[in-house]
């Protein structure tokens, strides 16, 4: 076992930890901005397999990463106008319309993927990298930070982005206003829907975003239904976070390292099966939860579509 | 109706009586519409609507081993859609029912072949259903105690338990229930004279016949019984039950108890009227396909009936269409998702039309 923690596999193993824990981390930041104006995107795993598709077909046509991740952005953003219609405008169920955005694009990613690129598995070579002078030289976690694509760097930042909006800026609070009593935010004059619907597009745009880093970054091709399972991570997440995106990056490093504990585990020929460290943070939060947990604390009117005047 | 409301018991109210003309507009369009709309997409990929619905529809109800396949696939989906019928009208959003399905399933087809090798069929598949019961019930009280003792979402905690539930059950099947003899991992093979019994000369078992009646009683239970409307008074708002003297806390254990039962008898009833074994890493992940059929049938257990049995329909010939027509069954998915937005335009509408009215 001692050969096992050479720092060269350590720096591996927190390498694999970030770029796994990287969709969880944008997605989870979006659906906590949807989540903190009240609404509840179930579809976030629709929208980063949508993300994904179209971030790796874009990347694999024109060669070039930042237009997958842009195609994957709109994919994403183009699910959250769905959402925002069909939730936000109209007031459905927001569960049922999630679950619905997500059914949809698996079987239309799965069908695309069927038609262009089921016969070839066509794979996209190494992403690029804009070592930070310096910072990337350091041992162990180095490489796991600061020898990235910009999208990384850009993705930490808008933990602490947005940890300022929400604390001190008027958006902030009006998205803050939106999820917790919509009908004070309408009377101080903000709309309630814009403000939701801008939250939805955010978080589709986000989830997106995650989704084309995991298929182009994370597996270099895409897979259908291969998100498997990470936007309703995401969602679990951004409420065990409880409005603080700090948390939600300390979550989703947790998680992306217990992906990559598990290729890890294999690369060094560790027999336990993969599925028992994948439960490992779910089984830890559950504990902590069962232990610890007071009222957990949600936005008010989180899933409540707001019509003015009514109670 | 239309709105969408903040737990899902309030969205199970009866539509209001507008005119029969929409209400029977308000059934049938979304499905037209949807079948419209994935004609558009079928044709965009080069293929024949016509020929591939027809094909769907003969190969899934018209033709008897299609049919019989077809009422084979219903029966998992019934006892799902029965156990969210309680859950959606309770109030609680057990989104945690594939993780309680698929637990139950493993634990039956690690228990059924040595019950059935000591036991005749009438004492080991009763048996067996006890024990899928049991284990899906137990799997779902973290959730309920969560919700009943501290108020947590049952949204982030049933998705949690579901992904912890299918890890596990992986983790069985994989070390204590492995069947040394094969090389693939999966439990021990049902001998299929073992299995549900077949109904007269066809491939259908009797966990269909169970299946739908389990539907029915929960129907009849949620809308006929005390119990039932104690559970849907908590759905529809648990402040009222406090003060109506309830007890909100049992009530939440019974409900989520129900539901996860039906979810673990679901994977009972596949497991021994159909596959005799599980491999790993199998997961139909039948809980989020059968919530917006629910959901459609606006938690109205005969609707219910109609809804997943035509579903299977699709599914089955879906799959034989996929082979025919090169058509994969993942347009299915598409056809479902498309039927739930067709639905939701058709609610939008209908709240304006009685808005108007």
């Amino acid at each position: 076992m001692d050969a096992l923690f050479t720092e060269a596999f350590v720096a591996a193993f927190f390498f694999g930890a970030v770029t796994a824990g990287l969709p969880l981390l944008l997605a989870g930041l979006g659906e906590q901005i949807s989540e903190k104006a009240g609404v509840l995107n179930v579809g976030m795993e629709g929208m980063m397999l949508a993300g994904a598709y179209a971030g790796f077909a874009a990347a694999f046509l024109s060669g070039s990463f930042l237009l997958g991740f842009l195609a994957g952005g709109l994919a994403g953003l183009a699910a959250g106008l769905i959402m925002a219609l069909l939730c936000v405008v109209w007031g459905m169920n927001q569960i049922v319309v999630g679950i619905a955005i997500t059914l949809g694009a698996e079987g239309i990613t799965a069908l695309l993927h069927h038609i262009q690129f089921a016969r070839s598995y066509p794979r996209l070579s190494r992403v690029e990298t804009w070592p930070l002078p310096a910072l990337a030289d350091l041992p162990w976690l180095g490489a796991a930070l600061f020898d990235r694509h910009p999208l990384v760097y850009l993705a930490f930042a808008l933990v602490f982005a947005l940890a300022w909006v929400f604390r001190r800026t008027q958006l902030g609070l009006n998205l803050q206003a939106a999820g917790d009593m919509p009908a004070a935010l309408d009377a101080a004059g903000v709309s309630v829907a814009a403000t939701r619907i801008a939250a939805v597009l955010a978080a589709g745009l986000l989830g997106g975003v995650g989704g084309a880093y995991l298929s182009t970054v994370g597996g270099g091709l895409f897979l259908p239904f291969m998100t498997g399972g990470a936007g309703f991570i995401a969602i679990v997440l951004a409420m065990l976070a409880r409005g603080r995106p700090l948390w939600v990056l300390l979550g989703a490093l947790l998680f992306g390292a217990s992906l990559a504990l598990t290729t890890a585990l294999q690369v060094a020929g560790v027999d336990i099966p993969t599925d028992v460290i994948q439960m490992l943070p779910f089984a830890m939060v559950i504990a902590m939860l069962v232990a610890f947990a007071r009222h957990s604390h949600l936005p008010p009117a989180l899933a409540i579509p707001y019509r003015r005047g009514e109670r | 109706m239309a709105a969408g409301p903040a737990t899902p018991a309030q969205g199970g109210g009866r539509a209001g009586g507008r005119a029969a003309l929409w209400g029977a507009l308000a059934v049938a369009l979304p499905p037209l519409l949807a079948l419209a709309a994935g004609a558009v997409l079928l044709a965009a990929l080069g293929k024949d609507p016509l020929a591939y619905y027809g094909y769907v529809l003969k190969r899934g109800l018209l033709s008897p081993t299609g049919f019989e396949a077809s009422l084979t696939r219903a029966a998992p989906l019934l006892l799902i859609a029965a156990g969210l019928i309680v859950a959606f009208r309770a109030g609680l959003w057990n989104l945690g029912v594939d993780g309680q399905f698929l637990l139950a399933a493993v634990c039956v087809a690690a228990a059924a072949p040595p019950l059935a090798a000591a036991w005749p069929a009438f004492v080991a598949i009763p048996a067996c259903f006890a024990i899928a019961v049991a284990v899906a019930a137990l799997w779902s009280l973290v959730p309920a105690f969560l919700k009943a003792r501290h108020g947590i979402n049952e949204i982030v905690s049933t998705l949690m338990t579901s992904f912890l539930g299918i890890g596990l059950a992986n983790v069985l099947v994989k070390l204590p229930f492995n069947d040394p003899a094969t090389t693939v991992p999966q439990t021990a093979t049902l001998p299929v004279e073992e299995r549900l019994a077949r109904l007269g000369d066809s491939t259908v078992h009797w966990g269909v016949v169970l299946a739908a009646v389990a539907v029915v009683a929960v129907h009849l239970a949620m809308t006929r019984t005390a119990f039932g409307l104690k559970l849907q008074i908590v759905g529809a708002n648990p402040r009222t039950a406090i003060h109506a003297g309830l007890d909100v806390g049992w009530l939440t254990f019974a409900a989520f108890a129900a539901s996860a039962g039906l979810a673990g008898l679901a994977g009972a009833v596949d497991v021994l009227g159909v596959h005799g074994t599980i491999r790993a890493d199998w997961n139909p992940a039948y809980g989020i396909l059968v919530i917006p059929l629910v959901f459609l049938a606006r938690f109205n257990g005969f609707a219910a009936l109609a809804f997943v049995f035509l579903f299977a329909v699709l599914v089955i010939g879906g799959e034989s269409a996929a082979r025919r027509l090169d058509v994969p069954s993942f347009f299915v998915l598409v056809l479902v998702a498309l039927l739930m937005l067709f639905f939701a335009v058709t609610e939008f509408l209908g709240h304006i039309l009685g808005r108007r009215g």
